[in-house]
């Protein structure tokens, strides 16, 4: 196997870790801003290595244009929608969780 | 199982799974939210039936345009929805499965999906979409080819219902609140925030070029007029939620789109009547390019996409301003 | 590969449902539907590379797109609930 193909491949892998490991997190977390992050950070992390390893693999030209476009835009609208997000929350009074209260 | 078929068994139970909780909901935001992830599993499964401009319009529509129309909507009432009495569920139970076992009772009569003896396999008109469509008119994208050429007389019907949907929200809802009326100090929250402001200024070009794309490169891909007028109008939505309804109508005035609305229906029925006036019957493309028929069907299409994406994307725009600037000068 | 990620991206699909289910109030679930939306990008980017049709990649950018401005939208119009809205306090979050 040459090594784009591998690199492909452990791109693909380690984005598919992330995203799970958001997904998880967004079940077991306490509270809404703990979730916040997981979702936000996974995401773009996700979505840029599975994106990534996807241009990795034998593609025409047109292709990889389309998944740079999806890749730049998720950079950009990810963590904004974490950010507003967040904001929102906390301007509305969703509590803050802290050690010792009761999950939410 | 086949990939294909587990792919299909997971979505499909999210589906369901989705439907029963939008049933049980009475929080109306959380369900209109719920509401919008239905509409994106269901744009999915679009996409793996192969019938991608379907999944394009389902998305573009049912969680773009539709769900923020329901959000608007909603802060104009009460977001929570009243107890159904008890009284009233029985006989709302015996609606759903009569309503319900009638479908499925007709849906028997259906052919099997993929049977080689369906209508679809043997009517001749197939053979003349799927193949003759391609000397006659030569665009790869066929749906194109039969919305906007062979059934153009439909398409303009559809236009036409746009376009009352249009004039009736204007009637209903009233024309659009002047600038000056709606109070610019109370609703503001989101352009407090720099970053989204900034964001929102560097995707909404991406956002106009690609509805521009859509339509142009219909022909040869997914996408199309509607489709494109719809993303064109997410753009205008966006800006509008962003920055404020009273910017956003400084930018598209009133007028405006009032004009493109017009526009549209006008340049599609102008198009029949210039092809009638060129000696051919009603939207008959030929004869745009007397001695090069397919030429013609080229020039007739990008025309026809063109009128219905300047009519879909102001009536959508025009149907959002009138929603959110009620809210705003209540 | 391919299907590992497909798999994958299945699950934490499901894992979002259960908190759009779940999330006691309003941003709970908001942030679940995000969740999804995004994940339901790189789920047709990658069923278009497994089907080999890479026109699914438009509709890819497609969904981008209304997530980001359905989410946009729910931050954006909740806040009139202080105007017009019957519900009670205590749901808060």
């Amino acid at each position: 196997m040459n090594p784009v193909e591998l690199l492909s491949g452990v791109l693909l892998g380690a984005g598919a870790l992330f995203v799970v490991s958001g997904g998880v997190g967004l079940l077991r977390f306490p509270d809404f801003y703990t979730r916040n992050h997981a979702v936000g950070v996974t995401d773009s992390i996700g979505a840029g290595l599975i994106l990534v390893g996807l241009l990795l693999q034998p593609i025409s030209w047109q292709t990889a244009v389309r998944l740079l476009i999806i890749l730049l835009f998720m950079t950009l609208t990810s963590p904004t929608a974490a950010h507003i997000l967040a904001h929102a929350a906390r301007r509305d009074g969703v509590p803050v969780w802290h050690e010792g209260y009761r999950r939410r | 199982m086949t990939t294909f078929a587990l792919i299909n068994v997971t979505l499909l139970g999210i589906l369901l799974a989705t439907a029963l909780a939008i049933a049980r909901m009475r929080a109306l935001y959380e369900a209109t939210m719920l509401a919008a992830l239905l509409s994106l599993v269901t744009a999915t499964l679009f996409v793996l039936l192969d019938a991608v401009d379907v999944a394009f319009t389902e998305a573009a529509v049912g969680v773009g345009i539709s769900t923020v129309l329901l959000l608007g909507v909603l802060a104009l009432t009460r977001s929570w929805e009243a107890v159904t009495s008890q009284r009233r569920r029985l006989p709302g139970l015996l609606v759903v499965v009569l309503a319900g076992g009638a479908l499925v009772y007709a849906s028997q009569d259906l052919p099997a999906f993929g049977a080689a003896d369906s209508p679809v396999q043997l009517h001749p008109v197939t053979d003349a979409y799927l193949y003759e469509s391609q000397d006659e008119v030569g665009i790869p994208n066929t749906v194109t080819a039969v919305l906007a050429s062979y059934r153009a007389l439909d398409t303009l019907g559809e236009l036409v219902v746009v376009f009352t949907a249009g004039l009736a929200v204007l009637s209903v809802l009233g024309p659009l609140a002047r600038p000056e009326q709606t109070r610019p100090g109370a609703d503001f929250h989101l352009a407090d925030y720099r970053v989204i402001r900034v964001i929102t200024r560097l995707l909404l070009p991406f956002i106009l070029v690609f509805a521009l794309y859509v339509l142009f490169h219909g022909e040869y891909g997914p996408g199309g007029g509607f489709q494109a007028g719809v993303i064109f109008a997410t753009g205008a939505v966006l800006y509008g939620l962003v920055f404020g309804l009273d910017r956003a109508q400084q930018v598209i005035p009133s007028w405006a789109l009032w004009l493109f609305i017009c526009l549209g229906l006008l340049l599609y029925l102008g198009l029949g009547v210039a092809t009638m006036l060129l000696g051919g019957s009603f939207l008959d493309y030929d004869v745009l390019s007397p001695g090069h028929p397919e030429t013609g069907q080229h020039l007739g299409i990008l025309l026809v996409e063109m009128a219905i994406g300047t009519t879909v994307s102001a009536v959508m725009a025009m149907i959002f301003f009138s929603f959110a600037s009620r809210g705003a000068s209540r | 590969m391919i299907f590992a990620v497909m798999a994958a991206l299945l699950v934490t699909m499901v894992l979002a449902l259960a908190r759009a289910f779940l999330g006691p109030g309003r941003y709970n679930r908001i942030l679940a539907v995000n969740m999804f939306g995004t994940k339901t990008v790189l789920f047709v980017a990658v069923a278009g590379f497994l089907f080999g049709r890479p026109e699914f990649l438009d509709i890819g950018i497609l969904y981008a797109l209304v997530n980001f401005t359905a989410i946009v939208a729910v931050l954006r119009l909740t806040h009139y609930r202080e105007l017009v809205s019957a519900r009670p306090e205590a749901e808060r979050g």
